[in-house]
């Protein structure tokens, strides 16, 4: 026990608190620059059981946030990486590693075998993902999100407090990782212990959770705000009666703020039926062209996005449709998860 | 009356500023600002855009002058 003395003499600690730690267990989905900061510190905390899940592998410009990592690791699995460091840091902790993503298959079955959930990841589909399993597996999870130099923080799903889904019910398009935007290395490493905090909160049940409340930090001005997120029982609701909403199908065919025209054959799988979709095949197009709205956008789609390429410029050289966009890769980019 | 308003993420490069001060009618609704906001700045994808008004997420609510209202966007970087 002398290598957790130093919290041990805190009174939110205690020998209790350390024997809550080590009797709990904490999966961290994405070892990147949320997760490996936020696992470090779980595991010199000595919290009992940690799970690390990635699929990807390390490469040399995750080396600037992601300090877990040297360059001896470039080309190696960060799940089985990470474990290896980890351990060494501290053999006490029971480490997992999972080399694989989070799908919408294997997520309740993983998360049922953990107390917390951290979410580590870098896109919509899978914290949607993280907030459906852990409603219906009714786990806490642990939110953060950072965009340049500005950090989201929250703890949805506890307690019953509200979900990801109350603050955010419509999700956006615009998907941009910090590889595409940059990102100094500080920002996530320091969104990453902040949400190591929030476990250690959780288990320790001490302090102000963050939940229902959504903490905002920008590193550059140096301000932090809190907001207070309202709880949509609607939202969860509809996630405990259907199971997962996968989320790309959710803010494409079904925001109904979009009109869709696909111009497949009738006999053309998947089908699909909403309201905002407009069913005219491309062998028809000549005697039915009067029902493609012009006011509005109207997103173009067959299988793969080369007939309707080509249909939308022909619209527009020979037509004047100024307002047809062509779906790139067809039907299966607007339904896959 | 005067409402104060705070952009976050992409949408403050979008309007090219963090906050800025605005004039506008009594009886304005949150949702009202927000659609303002949305032609004034091209803001992308509204429907994800969420506001606080005085530190709580809600568009349906009355403004007053000196209300703080602050435009959120997803994101998901990490």
């Amino acid at each position: 026990m002398m290598r957790y003395d130093r919290q041990i003499k805190l009174d939110e600690v205690g020998f209790s608190g350390q024997e809550k730690l080590k009797n709990s267990s904490v999966l961290i989905v994405g070892v990147g620059g949320l997760g490996c900061p936020a696992a470090q510190y779980l595991v010199g905390a000595g919290v009992g059981r940690i799970g690390l899940m990635d699929h990807d592998r390390v490469s040399l410009s995750n080396l600037h946030r992601q300090v877990l990592f040297d360059e001896s690791d470039v080309g190696k699995s960060k799940a089985v990486v990470g474990k290896e460091k980890l351990q060494t840091l501290n053999s006490e902790v029971e480490i997992e590693d999972y080399q694989e993503a989070l799908t919408i298959d294997n997520a309740e079955t993983l998360f049922q075998q953990y107390d917390i959930i951290m979410d580590g990841t870098d896109n919509f589909e899978t914290k949607y993902l993280i907030n459906d399993a852990c409603i219906l597996t009714e786990k806490p999870w642990i939110y953060a999100s950072i965009y340049k130099h500005e950090g989201q923080l929250s703890v949805f799903n506890y307690k019953n407090g509200p979900s990801y889904r109350c603050l955010f019910p419509k999700t956006t398009q615009q998907n941009i990782s910090c590889e595409a935007t940059g990102v100094l290395g500080v920002t996530p490493g320091i969104l990453g212990m902040l949400q190591a905090t929030e476990v250690l909160k959780i288990i320790l049940e001490t302090g102000n959770v963050l939940s229902g409340k959504l903490k905002l930090i920008n590193i550059l001005s140096g301000t932090g705000e809190v907001m207070n997120i309202q709880q949509r029982p609607e939202e969860i609701e509809k996630i405990r009666n259907n199971g997962i909403i996968p989320v790309k199908i959710e803010c494409e065919l079904k925001d109904k703020s979009k009109t869709f025209l696909d111009i497949r054959e009738v006999f053309e799988q998947p089908k699909v039926a909403s309201e905002n979709v407009i069913q005219i095949p491309l062998s028809k197009l000549d005697e039915r062209i009067w029902e493609i709205p012009k006011e509005e956008e109207v997103l173009v789609f067959c299988k793969e996005g080369k007939r309707s390429k080509k249909l939308v410029d022909l619209l527009k050289a020979e037509y004047g449709f100024e307002n047809l966009k062509n779906v790139e890769g067809g039907i299966k980019t607007i339904i896959d998860g | 009356m005067k409402i104060n308003i705070k952009y976050f993420g992409m949408i403050a490069e979008t309007a090219g500023k963090n906050e800025e001060i605005l004039e506008v009618d009594e009886g304005i609704f949150a949702r009202e600002l927000k659609a303002r906001q949305i032609k004034t700045y091209q803001i992308a994808d509204p429907e994800s855009v969420q506001l606080a008004v005085n530190q709580n997420l809600n568009t349906e609510v009355e403004l007053k002058e000196g209300d703080e209202v602050a435009f959120l966007p997803p994101f998901a970087g990490g």
